[in-house]
């Protein structure tokens, strides 16, 4: 035990010592997912408010045939705007980008409606850009809406109750909440906290084996009348503790983050008071233990730090990979996926961000899981670490 | 004292080391002495218990490094090739970590520590981070780590290797002070000169076999040659030839 203590110390020591280790922990992981979570965010609710608000520019060729129509486009926040003057010329337009979307009336539209011939109006619109895809969807829908107009007064005419023309009356009940529409959004957070807690114990996972073979100060440490099972015990536990600052300054973070963030305009709540960082971090850090015994146990097969450094970011990625399955899947958490690392943490913390009650039983399996997992590991470390091979 | 007992080593299909025995006695200095690749390293990594004996076996003070290496590598103080240090700490700091690892109390541990500081003459910079130290200077806080606790016998790997004249006399001079407190010094060279100013006994090591141990002057009237240095290159063509 004192021995584990003892290099538990040394480690933190050096390592608060280390730029590089100071870097990764305390600086780059926990920085850099808020600040691309913010930017992204930023963005979106630029883009869906702009969309929202603004009046859509439309350039219509012909507009001269329908003067009905361009009033009904105006009264629905759509401005008929300069633009190409013959139908080959709008193609050329939309097609060069110069413009997203463009509306053509032929000569005959009047006489068409009048004669109650369908009249065509072309949309000219590139879809794949997304830009145009969302404008020519307004167009198309206020034209369809002048469309259902004209049947509407056609019927009446006639003596025909409009309401024929609707035998459905579809409506769409939307249940989320607003913490649960973040969710969507804020699932991603987990793997920002995964990446800042991995990310700060990277260095010292390394440093436990291929660090100190090439410093040339493994082979001393080893002639010391000290099991090497304490060593490894000792780096893994350092490790870990960094992971944990890591991951608390990367929570603390989000927290003054999200305040600053305009999520309220999209709709969203996000639950990450106090209590529920103090949470999460009870409920992530189990992790480091996985991830610092992964780490070490990776580094231990290489023959230099910077190799090292290489297998070990493959490790940064890894715990991504069930979390994606699991997005793309919209599996719902069930206890047995609580046995797997990485991916039960995400489950659990998106769960706390949509305000969720907490399941007890997924919480408990979770945390034994992992640290069973974890332990498992850092056995694997101690055999390996015992090896002759060590010392390259 | 350290008793060498029929040491065997191989890697796969390399035969480093292949029989080799020999004593070093306590008050006595012992060199190793062999070209690149005779298998003196792994002999020494065997005898500090980080490589095991493929067959034969090591004593130390009466501890069989095999069976108790744990009790056996407190017996006594290393310096392996190249020792390195931690650059983030300072060389005292370097020197106190190795001695909270020896188990020593907190009272021996600062008595200790400043000790093998005024020994080693480094209250200089014993207080300034290692990082950027030259050689010299790292030698000697590799040297005062492995003798914060005081053992009885010493391992030393090439400690000459990179340093300048003055230091390597320094280092001579420590090992003959360690001589006179009754230590037992058993160290590693591929440098005649070094062994001949130091040792009182002498292993030739070829070939992972031993071709001769004796005093110098034994090995200079054993192989008819006045000079060492051809004892020297007489004793490792003999090997070689029955080899």
């Amino acid at each position: 035990m004192k021995t584990i203590r003892t290099v538990f110390m040394k480690e933190i020591v050096d390592n608060f010592r280390d730029r590089r280790t100071l870097m990764s922990a305390l600086l780059l992981g926990p920085l850099f997912g808020p600040i691309l979570f913010a930017f992204v965010i930023n963005l979106s609710v630029k883009q869906s408010l702009e969309n929202r608000d603004e009046a859509l520019e439309l350039p219509v060729v012909g507009a001269e045939h329908a003067p009905n129509l361009m009033r009904f486009l105006e009264s629905n926040n759509i401005n008929i705007a300069e633009g190409p003057t013959t139908r080959d010329a709008a193609i050329d337009a939309v097609s060069l980008g110069n413009q997203d979307v463009v509306i053509v009336i032929p000569a005959n539209f009047g006489e068409n409606l009048a004669n109650m011939i369908p009249a065509t109006v072309e949309v000219i619109t590139d879809q794949a850009n997304r830009q145009a895809e969302r404008e020519s969807r307004r167009a198309t829908r206020a034209l369809s809406a002048y469309s259902q107009e004209i049947a509407a007064m056609r019927l009446t005419v006639r003596g025909v109750n409009p309401q024929v023309m609707r035998p459905l009356n579809i409506d769409e009940v939307d249940v989320s909440t607003p913490s649960g529409r973040s969710a969507i959004l804020l699932g991603m957070l987990s793997y920002f906290f995964i990446f800042a807690l991995l990310s700060g114990g990277m260095n010292l996972a390394i440093d436990a084996t291929a660090g100190e073979r090439e410093r040339g100060s493994l082979e001393p440490l080893l002639c010391l009348p000290v099991t090497r099972d304490h060593l490894i015990f000792g780096k893994i536990l350092a490790a870990c503790f960094f992971m944990a600052i890591s991951l608390s300054l990367s929570l603390t973070c989000f927290h003054f983050v999200l305040k600053f963030m305009p999520l309220q305009e999209l709709g969203m709540t996000p639950n990450f008071g106090p209590s529920v960082v103090a949470l999460a971090f009870l409920l992530l850090v189990p992790f480091a233990l996985v991830g610092a015994s992964l780490m070490t146990l990776v580094a231990s097969f290489t023959k230099s730090f910077k190799e090292a450094q290489t297998w070990v970011s493959v490790v940064l990625l890894a715990p991504t990979m069930p979390i994606l399955v699991v997005s793309i899947l919209m599996v719902r958490p069930s206890t047995a996926l609580m046995f797997i690392p990485s991916l039960s943490q995400h489950l659990l913390l998106v769960g706390l961000i949509k305000n969720e009650p907490l399941n007890i039983l997924h919480v408990l399996v979770s945390v034994s899981g992992t640290l069973v997992i974890g332990a498992a590991l850092t056995w694997v470390c101690a055999r390996l670490y015992r090896r002759e091979g060590l010392l390259g | 004292m350290i008793v060498v007992e029929n040491l065997h080593k191989s890697f796969g299909n390399v035969k480093a080391v292949q029989g080799v025995s020999f004593r070093a006695e306590d008050g006595r200095i012992t060199g190793l002495l062999g070209p690149n690749g005779a298998g003196k390293s792994t002999t020494l990594r065997a005898l500090y218990t980080v490589l095991k004996p493929d067959s034969g076996t090591a004593i130390i003070d009466g501890i069989n490094v095999v069976d108790d290496s744990l009790a056996a590598r407190a017996r006594i103080g290393t310096l392996p090739h190249g020792a390195g240090l931690y650059p983030h700490l300072t060389a005292r700091e370097n020197i106190t970590y190795y001695a909270k690892l020896y188990a020593m109390t907190p009272e021996r541990i600062a008595a200790r520590v400043q000790q093998v500081i005024d020994d080693l003459d480094i209250g200089d910079f014993a207080d300034r981070r290692t990082k950027g130290f030259s050689q010299g200077q790292r030698t000697k806080v590799a040297l005062a780590r492995s003798l914060v606790h005081q053992p009885q016998n010493i391992i030393l790997d090439e400690p000459s290797n990179g340093l300048d004249v003055m230091a390597t006399r320094a280092l001579r001079e420590l090992i003959r002070e360690l001589k006179a407190a009754g230590k037992c010094v058993l160290f590693s060279s591929h440098v005649m000169q070094e062994v001949a100013a130091l040792c009182d006994e002498i292993v030739i090591i070829s070939s992972g076999k031993v071709a001769m141990q004796d005093t110098p002057e034994g090995i200079r009237n054993a192989t008819g040659c006045d000079d060492l240095e051809e004892a020297f290159v007489k004793a490792i063509d003999i090997v070689e030839v029955e080899a």
